[in-house]
This record gives C-alpha cells, structure tokens and sequence, in this order.
C-alpha cells in the first residue's frame, strides 16, 4: 500500500474534478490530488467534438475537447497530481481514499476531498423497456465513445429514444456519418435536451421527433431488427391500438442521467432522492464535514460552464474548510426545499444567513412563471421569468436576513403558473 | 471425416457435466454447441438454485436425481471452484389453506429423504427472515445457491482441459445411423461417432426427429426474470417462495439472493409456441414485482438492473398439467442414441447425478477405462473483488494488469478480462467476458467497460471489429469503422 497525504483529494478528472482542484490550487491549496478512472482528462469532453462549450463562461465556443485542454493545462501550470488509470476502490468518512492502479494500492489521507465522480447512463431496463436482448442497443454516450474516440461505427439505421441532450447530438452525428437516424422518440409531451439542441440537431437535419411516444418492444434474436413505438397518454402509459413498427439495426439510449454516489454512500454521505446526489450546504459540503461535491455527481448540469463554476467553488470550499478562513461554524441549520412546480434545489441547507445562491430545476414547462423563495410566511423573493423548462437550470441569488435565519424556517422555492 | 466415440449435441450443464464425467476415460469426446459459448440458452437463464427435492414426487426420477445430485453438488463446486452457498429456502403460507399445503410439502420431502424440513409460524420466520410477511413457512435448510452459468462454464472448461472437443457456433443439421456408426452432418462439417448423446434441451425432439419418429414433444414454457441492484441485497438472505400453484408444473415465483449478491425474482410462467422466443414482455415484469411484494411487501420499484428469459423443455402441455419426468434412457429404436429429455427444474441440480446416469448407460455401449491423466481441479479463477487487500498487492505485482480497473460496478481487472478471453473453449464474445467474469453485470450494464472490453479485444486479441459479436454467431455489435484508416502504416 502507497500511502499518500494531501490537502485537497479530487474523485473524478472530468470537466467538474478539473475544475475543483485548479480552484483548490488558486485558493492556496498546496497539495491536490485528482484521481481519474480512464487513461484521459476531461471526462466525456473528449468525446464531445461538436462545438457549443464555454459560451456562457468565456463568450468564445469551444469544442469538448478544446474546453477540456483549458482545465487540463491550467492543472498542469498549478502542479496539480493526477493519477490516470486510477479506480477509487473505497472512500471513508475520515476522508481516506483506497485506490488501484497497475502500480498497485494507494491510501490517499486527505484533509479535504471533493466528489466529481459524474453520472452514468440510464438503461433500457431503468425504463423496463421489454422485448428481446439483441446486439444493437446502446446508451447514446457509449455510442458516442465508439464512434469519437475509437472510430468504430454502431449502426445503419438507428432509432433514438429519449430526446436528452445527448441523444440529440448523436442523432445529428449518425446522420452526419451516413447513418439513416428514423426517429427520436421522446414519452414527456416536450424534449427533454436543450431547445438549442432540438433546432440543431434535429430541425436542421429533418430528422423526426416524437413527443407523447416511447419504444413499447424491441424485436431481433441477434441484432436488432425492429422496434414497436406506442403513443402514451398523460400518465405516460402507452395507449393500446398506437404502436407502430420500425425497422431498424440499432436502438439508442437517452434516457437520463444518474449521479454517480456509491463512494459516497460508502462514505456515508446523505443523498437526496430529488437530485440522486448528496444533500450539501451553500458552499458544496455534504453531510460529512471535509468532504464537498461538485458536477454532474451533485446533480446532473445541462452546460459545462454552470457546471464550472460550481465545481470552483467546490474546489474554494474545499480549501476553506483546511485553512477555515471564511468558515464560520455556526450552529443553526435551515432547510431548503422544493414547492410546487420544483423538482429539486441545491443547495440543500443553509448555515449562515447572507447571499446564497440557488440552483434549481422546474417539474415541467411554465411561461411565464413567478419564481417565489418563502420562509414560513415571509416572502424573501418573487421574481419573474419569462419561462421554466425542466432542461433548463435556474439559477438565482437571494439574500437571507439574519433574523429569518434565526427563525430556522425552511426556506420553500416555488415556480408559480 | 473426423471421428469421435461420442458426440453430445447440446453444450448447456447437462451436456458439459455429461462431457465433464466422460472426459475421466479413455475415448473421444465432442460437443457440439450451436451458440458462440456453452450456457447459452437454458442453463445461463434460471434460479441459480440448488433444489432439494421436495417438490416432486415420490420414486420420480425427478425426485431422486435431484436429492442425489443435492448431495454431489458441494464436492463438485469445489473441485471446479464454482461458489455455493447453502441459504436456505422458505416456502411461504399466506394463508390457512396453504399451511395445509405445507404439512404435504413436508411429508413429500421427507419420503424423498431431505433432511431438516420444519414448519414454522409467523414468528418464527420473522425471527430468521424479517421482510417476509406470511401466516407461516416450511424451512428447507439442504436448498442452496450457485451460478448456473459458471457451473457450466466451468464443467465444460475443466472437460476441454481434459481433452473433450467443444465445437461453438456449430449446429446439428443432420443425423444418421449407418452400419453401426452415426453420421453426424453439422454447419462445421460432418463427423463419424459410435454413441451420440442428446442433450439438446429444449431442442431435443428436433434432434431425435432426425432418425426417428419422436414418441413425445416439447412444450417450451418461458419464465422471465428482473435482477436487483446489490444495494438491496439485504432484502432476504433465504430464497422465499410460494407455495406451487396447482396444475401448472412449476414452482411459482420465487425472491431468491443470487451467489453475487443481487435478488432475482422470477420466473414467469407462459407456454409459448417458438423454443427460442426468449422476450421479456412488460406484463410479466409487472406481474413478477407484484407477486414479490405479496411475500416480501419491500420489494422496490425502482431498482431493476436487468431482465432476462429462459425456456422451460418441458414435456407436458399446460392441458396436462405441464408436469412430466425427466427421461434419460437409450433409444429403443436407435441403440446408440442417448436421450436427455425434459429437463427442466430441477434440472441443474439434477445435472452430477444425470451425468452419472448417462455414463451407466454409455458405459454398457462403449468401454469406458479411466485414464491416469484426468485433472478433477480446475485452476481457481481469481476474482479482484474477491481478494484481501494484501492478496490483491500481491497479484498486482505479479501482473499489473491486475490494477487496472475496466468494470466500475463490479470491480473486474483487466486481467480478468484478457483470463476470460484466453478460456480453452475459444468463446469471445462480449458474453462470454460477462459471464466469466461479471464485467457488465451490475448497474450500469456495461456503459463503463463495453468500451474496455473492445478495446483489449482489439489490441490484445487482434480482433476485427466487425466481428465483435455480443453473445451469438450474427449478434455483431458493429457495422464497421467511421473513417477507414491505415493502420501501422
């Protein structure tokens, strides 16, 4: 076992772990680890060769990978460590960290550790989508690894269920690569990816979106050969006497995406089931003292750049908490939680009163809609927007006066109709 | 023409366990496996259970080659080192009529021989068993777990060490006795054997049909399954199961705890009209959470990680109440052809015992002298998620592939990897990774290592892409490349 100490332990080198430690390092943090499953930097950025990231963060658009180099070079300049090929195995509540690599086990002893483990892909069986197990069925991100980053072509004629963001850009690049892409078909009565993505990907290359649709069986002994596609009604249960069938040789997956916790969980970091991540404070920590999460891990982002500039402040916090400059204890808790129309907020406690910032996701689409934050019975904020989409995150600051804080009532953020 | 003394046609556990037990003798053995690896129809899709023998009848065949396989199990499993645990079962009660029916489970176990049967109340199985909700359960304490695949895996493994011939992705086509030889045609070419065993499993009328007039049929009877994530493995310990409807020939839908630590809960019950319709349909997905719930109210929703079938060969019609025994005997019509027919639950358990019942009967056709040779131990396949943390420096110093993590969900090394790639059966698929070494069997479902497995296939195994195949001959995975490339120049 190779033992390790360091200030500031970093799980996950994507987007949001890259993030994290070059703020650890810009806020004094002397020694950071970040520790990466795959033999790159940047997570799923790499596979990510279309364009669209760093807009709202630094005005210029930037392919994944460009974006990736950025935090990759900045990492590098900062003497950031980073163990490549690296499985966190085993994380503890003390903050210690068991890993593998090819050079064998490593006990990290961290004064500060961040999460930035990412999600993974929802299956076809999270959706209990039946029929037979043929080959040709892939989650749109591993058929995105296959095609960017091994040059291997998944299919001819492709079906995509789902209209997440990243089924919508595979649909965009299958056709660009000859595939014949049928049809997205999406169960919600709106997309579930970004309006920008819809017009690109889809509009743009006149390929089919179904809304009020999902696939009802999958036909193939070996490949794929066929799916059934059924309209639902408004409880999302297919209606009898729709279905229709698609040939096709390939099935994609945009189902979702799942924060990634089970080393959270070992580590007894509370979760919260509204966002599938951990339940943390206004500055990224969890339940655990000394252990903060950030990105997709946290709950899952629709841009990089929100995701950064969380994951940054995660990395801050995390120094903070070393050197406790800025770090106030104080005793009194308040709870954050989603009213009507809101499907989850972060963060979810509050434990200083002051400006705070709130991220939150609307149940389905509003326009216009009064966002309302509440305590007990005083309002705190009413603001109104022109639209709420589930795809889009909203984000907004609000102040918390010191007597309502004392008042310990849980603050309640509403999306008004 | 190639020739051997005896050709099984059928490389699911009864054939790998009957080629497991030849391979002790002197003579010539080979399987014919018409998937592209052994286990891939049957015995890769059931329970995983180790019956003991309470549920068939008295003096069946059934009944005495499931206690006596019961029995071989444990000395077999670590001869070939496939885990066991022996969990136990309940046989749940909701009500009085069915504690009746618990008292003539009993006495039916007991005149079969199985040791240990008790009836207890309420309390009782709360005390064992705190998430069952019953009136009262018969505790079957000889039941236990395996892995039906490794099991087979690892009897056609040991076999094919032992010199028995397995021929994958080859199908029987044709079949002929001449002159007291059969002709054995397959999609590899024809083969010369004295004695052919038919283990064909749900295929097995389609194989006897070829050189006589079948005097049964089958009736194939599908049973789905859902898999739990493995945080909920702390639902039951013990496999919980109803009392068997009546009239059906099955034992009902059953929680049973895998060896790997997931819950299954299955199987279904539905005669259907095509032997390989292995479909999962959404009716008996609802249909199975809900009986799961009736025995264990806090069976989630939302934790399925994975749904799969597997065909029940069975050799009576629903009409007839869908239970027949198990026939293992020589045709009468065609002196040389062994037939393995009807196995179905409890037919894995069953498997050592009708193993030995095929050799008594091979023994009076052929000699059979045992050869010094024979290794009975198989090499212990390591597992990084089974190692100590020493253990696993260790391995890792030895091979560093044994450091690099490919499968996230469920811990599996490359080197794990690239040991079930190198297997003496020659199966590359991306399922025969899966099932030798559970990369792609937990939550993510292969999202994480799929990439990893191609990769090594690739570069380890020098392995085109286009014939990268998921579990069959025609299941390739892919169409091509993107771009074509020169690759090295």
């Amino acid at each position: 076992m190779v033992e390790h100490l360091v200030d500031v332990a970093v799980i996950g080198g994507g987007p949001a772990g890259l993030a994290a430690a070059v703020s650890a390092g810009e806020h004094g943090a002397e020694q950071v680890v970040v520790i990466e499953r795959n033999s790159w930097l940047g997570g799923i950025l790499p596979q990510c060769i279309h364009d669209g990231f760093g807009v709202e963060e630094t005005g210029k658009s930037l392919t994944g990978p460009e974006y990736a180099e950025q935090y990759i070079n900045m990492a590098l300049q900062k003497n950031i460590q980073i163990m490549l090929e690296t499985m966190v195995i085993e994380l503890r509540e003390n903050r210690e960290i068991v890993a593998v690599n090819s050079n064998g086990l490593h006990n990290i002893k961290a004064k500060s550790v961040v999460l930035a483990m990412g999600c993974r892909e929802r299956t076809r069986w999270g959706a209990m989508i039946p029929g037979t197990r043929p080959s040709g069925i892939y989650t749109a991100g591993v058929a995105q690894t296959f095609i960017n980053l091994q040059n291997i072509m998944v299919g001819r004629k492709v079906v995509i269920v789902g209209s997440g963001d990243v089924g919508l850009i595979m649909a965009r690049r299958l056709k660009l690569e000859g595939a014949e892409v049928v049809a997205v078909v999406e169960i919600l009565p709106y997309p579930s990816g970004l309006l920008r993505n819809v017009v690109q990907c889809l509009e743009d290359y006149d390929i089919p979106l179904l809304l009020n649709h999902t696939v009802t069986n999958i036909e193939g002994k070996e490949r794929v050969e066929e799916v059934t596609i059924s309209q639902v009604d408004g409880n999302m249960k297919p209606i009898l006497g729709t279905e229709k069938q698609i040939k096709c040789d390939t099935l994609l997956l945009s189902l979702g995406l799942i924060p990634e916790n089970e080393l959270s969980r070992m580590a007894m970091v509370e979760i919260d089931d509204r966002t599938g991540g951990p339940s943390v404070n206004q500055e990224l920590e969890t339940s655990v003292p000394g252990i903060f999460a950030c990105g997709n891990c946290l709950h899952v982002h629709d841009t990089v750049d929100m995701l950064s500039v969380e994951a940054k402040k995660a990395g801050k916090s995390a120094v903070e908490c070393i050197t406790n400059t800025g770090r106030k204890q104080y005793e009194t808790v308040i709870h954050v939680v989603p009213g009507e129309g809101v499907r989850y907020v972060v963060p979810q406690r509050i434990n200083r009163p002051g400006k705070v910032e709130l991220m939150l996701r609307a149940k389905k689409p509003m326009e216009p809609v009064v966002l309302q934050v509440t305590a007990g019975k005083r309002i705190i904020l009413t603001k109104k927007l022109r639209c709420a989409t589930p795809s889009s995150m909203i984000k907004i600051g609000i102040v918390i006066p010191p007597r309502v804080f004392a008042s310990r009532a849980a603050l309640e953020v509403r999306l008004i109709g | 023409m190639k020739k051997f003394q005896v050709a099984i046609i059928g490389g699911g556990v009864i054939g790998s366990s009957i080629a497991r037990e030849l391979s002790r003798y002197d003579v010539s053995v080979v399987v014919f496996e018409s998937g592209s690896d052994v286990a891939s129809q049957a015995s890769k899709a059931n329970s995983g259970v180790i019956h003991s023998g309470i549920n068939s009848p008295p003096y069946s065949l059934k009944a005495r080659l499931c206690v006596e396989g019961n029995r071989m199990f444990q000395s077999l499993a670590g001869e070939l080192g496939v885990p066991v645990k022996w969990v136990g079962k309940f046989v749940v009660a909701g009500n009085e009529d069915e504690i009746a029916e618990l008292e003539h489970l009993k006495r039916v176990g007991e005149s079969n021989g199985v040791p240990g049967l008790e009836i207890l109340d309420e309390a009782g199985v709360k005390k064992k068993e705190k998430n069952i909700s019953c009136r009262g359960a018969l505790w079957v304490p000889t039941a236990g777990i395996t892995s039906p695949y490794q099991l087979t895996i690892a009897l056609a493994e040991n076999a094919a060490e032992n010199n028995v011939k397995f021929l994958l992705e080859t199908k029987v086509i044709g079949l002929k006795k001449q002159a007291q030889k059969f002709f054995v045609n397959t999609t590899k070419g024809g083969f010369l054997a004295d004695v052919v065993v038919n283990a064909a499993g749900v295929f097995c009328r389609d194989i006897v049909a070829m050189l006589e007039e079948p005097d049964f049929n089958v009736y194939p009877c599908r049973g789905e399954y859902l898999v739990l994530d493995k945080s909920y493995s702390w639902l039951v310990r013990s496999m919980v199961y109803p009392v068997p409807p009546k009239h059906t020939g099955v034992l009902g839908i059953h929680i049973t705890p895998t060896i790997e630590g997931n819950i299954l809960l299955g199987p279904s019950a539905e005669f259907i009209n095509e032997d390989e319709d292995t479909r999962t349909t959404r009716e008996a997905m609802i249909s199975l959470l809900k009986h799961a719930k009736e025995m264990v109210p806090v069976v989630p929703d939302n934790a399925v990680i994975n749904a799969y079938s597997g065909i029940r060969s069975k050799l009576a019609s629903a009409e007839n109440g869908g239970w027949a025994d198990f026939r293992i005997e020589e045709s009468r019509n065609t002196p040389g052809l062994i037939n393995i027919l009807g196995i179905e639950s409890p037919g894995l358990t069953a498997a050592p015992a009708i193993a030995k019942e095929a050799i008594g009967i091979i023994a009076g056709l052929i000699v059979l002298k045992e050869k010094g040779s024979f290794k009975s131990n198989r090499a212990r396949v390591n597992r990084f998620s089974g190692l100590l943390e020493t253990e696993r420096a260790k391995m890792i110093e030895k091979d560093s592939k044994w450091g690099r993590v490919v499968c996230r969900c469920e811990q599996v090394t490359e080197r794990e990897v690239t040991d079930a790639l190198s297997n003496p059966l020659g199966a590359r698929t991306l399922s025969s990774v899966k099932y030798r070494c559970r990369a792609g069997m937990g939550r993510c479902q292969g999202g994480f290592c799929t990439p990893h497995i191609v990769r090594i296939m690739k570069d380890n195994f020098g392995m085109d892409v286009i014939d990268i195949k998921l579990k069959s001959p025609n299941s390739t995975l892919f169409t091509g490349r993107v771009r074509e490339v020169r690759e090295h120049g």
